[in-house]
């Protein structure tokens, strides 16, 4: 893993991308795992001042929408349930309070590593509901399915998730489709292609004539991606290219895939900041529609606006960067947060903020 | 969110839906779901995001990829 991130290899990736380039480019990595390894090691700032690169919406815990932080606050306030999420889902805003509140209130929330130590909690407590926030991109799916098929298979009632699951291509496709759109061409998340392959992307490429990069997450891996979307832009090419081939095939991983459609059915998905995009997430399968805790604890109609003093819908489209946002730094800063954008880590304006901070004080 | 962690597989038990096994993340050791890798053997590197694995990482396309990047040197672009 090491040899990933070696700085003189890196250095020399960086200096052919300088002779490659003759035009300005704007490329979007997808992923909040790459933005966040871009500015923490400063990727950006080695590539020639005309290539721009866009921080996508690839970070799930930055496009749940506020009302479903809202439904998971008011499930988790409950004296009969014990709610386990993924701990960054913790500090995002609701239009209130967050979970950290509830929990601070005397509300049983627990950070777990895994859903499938959701269902070992449900079954350690009988006389509790146990609810997990399965929010999530293709990635995190096949565990998200896995905890329902066990849950189902030693019919645990007293398990429920609230599935709040998005998928990358339709988000690609919205963003691609936008009259404002501005992007070139696309880093494809490496481990969204690990479960999923990359046939989805091949279809868009061509559609749209952007080149798509299967990319990895070592600094090595996202300059090396860098350069062959620009080679291909450079070239007038538009194919999808797989060079984080160690972990990626081009079909994927089809025993995941099918856990996946068995357990999960494809839904339209409000993301926050952009709206719903038609066919862009999962929702529970006929069969295990019981183990939805929407419907369990009679949360599903609930609907509400999001605040119009955060910008991340925009800066999630790349049509504005963070520090281009009258409140960044200001209003809304990791500590008191307006937006998502700016909670998780691999959000682009947290990730602006913990990285850049030095900079703009100077 | 999205990151997943390579580590050695050290031991299999169960099958199918129920295969686990314990995995050395550099010496941290967890029981990690192998459901969808089936084809993963012990010393395998497995890529793990949530508890389960979702990807056998390939030795030989590693090494391939490395020696790309060390040959990016030797290559001159557009001469």
């Amino acid at each position: 893993m090491d040899e990933y991130r070696d700085a003189d290899a890196a250095r020399r990736c960086a200096d052919q991308i300088r002779r490659l380039v003759t035009k300005p480019w704007k490329i979007m990595e997808i992923c909040g795992g790459q933005t966040h390894a871009i500015m923490k090691f400063g990727l950006d700032e080695m590539l020639p001042k005309n290539i721009t690169l866009i921080h996508g919406p690839g970070c799930p815990v930055c496009v749940t929408p506020v009302e479903l932080i809202n439904k998971a606050i008011e499930i988790a306030s409950r004296p009969d349930v014990i709610f386990c999420s993924f701990g960054d889902m913790l500090r995002v805003p609701g239009t209130h309070r967050d979970l950290f509140s509830v929990k601070a209130a005397g509300g049983d929330v627990r950070i777990v590593y895994s859903p499938i130590d959701a269902v070992a909690l449900a079954r350690q407590n009988p006389d509790k509901q146990v609810v997990f926030f399965a929010v999530g991109f293709e990635t995190t799916a096949p565990a998200n399915a896995m905890a329902v098929y066990e849950a189902h298979k030693e019919k645990l009632a007293n398990f429920s998730i609230l599935v709040s699951h998005v998928l990358v291509p339709p988000a690609i496709e919205a963003i691609l489709s936008s009259p404002t759109n501005q992007v070139q061409g696309f880093l494809a998340a490496g481990h969204v292609c690990a479960v999923m392959g990359y046939t989805e992307y091949e279809p868009i490429a061509n559609k749209y004539r952007v080149p798509i990069v299967v990319t990895g997450f070592e600094p090595l891996d996202i300059l090396h991606g860098v350069y062959m979307c620009l080679k291909q832009l450079e070239e007038g090419r538009a194919e999808v290219e797989n060079p984080y081939a160690r972990c990626v095939r081009r079909e994927g991983n089809v025993q995941a895939q099918k856990l996946i459609r068995d357990i999960f059915c494809v839904v339209p998905r409000k993301w926050r900041g952009i709206g719903e995009i038609p066919q862009s997430g999962l929702g529970l399968r006929e069969p295990y529609r019981s183990f939805d805790a929407e419907t369990r604890f009679g949360v599903a109609g609930y609907t509400v606006e999001e605040s119009s003093e955060c910008i991340s819908g925009i800066i999630l489209q790349g049509i504005k960067k963070p520090v281009e946002c009258p409140a960044f730094g200001t209003k809304c800063t990791p500590e008191h947060p307006l937006g998502a954008t700016m909670v998780s880590s691999e959000g682009a304006c947290a990730a602006y903020y913990r990285y850049r901070k030095i900079k703009r004080d100077t | 969110m999205c990151l997943a962690i390579p580590g050695q597989i050290q031991s299999i038990e169960g099958a199918e839906m129920e295969r686990t096994g314990k995995v050395s993340f550099g010496g941290v050791v967890k029981s990690i779901m192998l459901a969808c890798v089936p084809d993963a053997k012990v010393g395998d590197y497995v890529m793990v995001h949530a508890g389960f694995a979702i990807s056998v990482v390939d030795e030989k396309e590693a090494l391939e990829t490395l020696k790309y990047l060390a040959a990016m040197d030797a290559v001159p672009e557009n001469p």
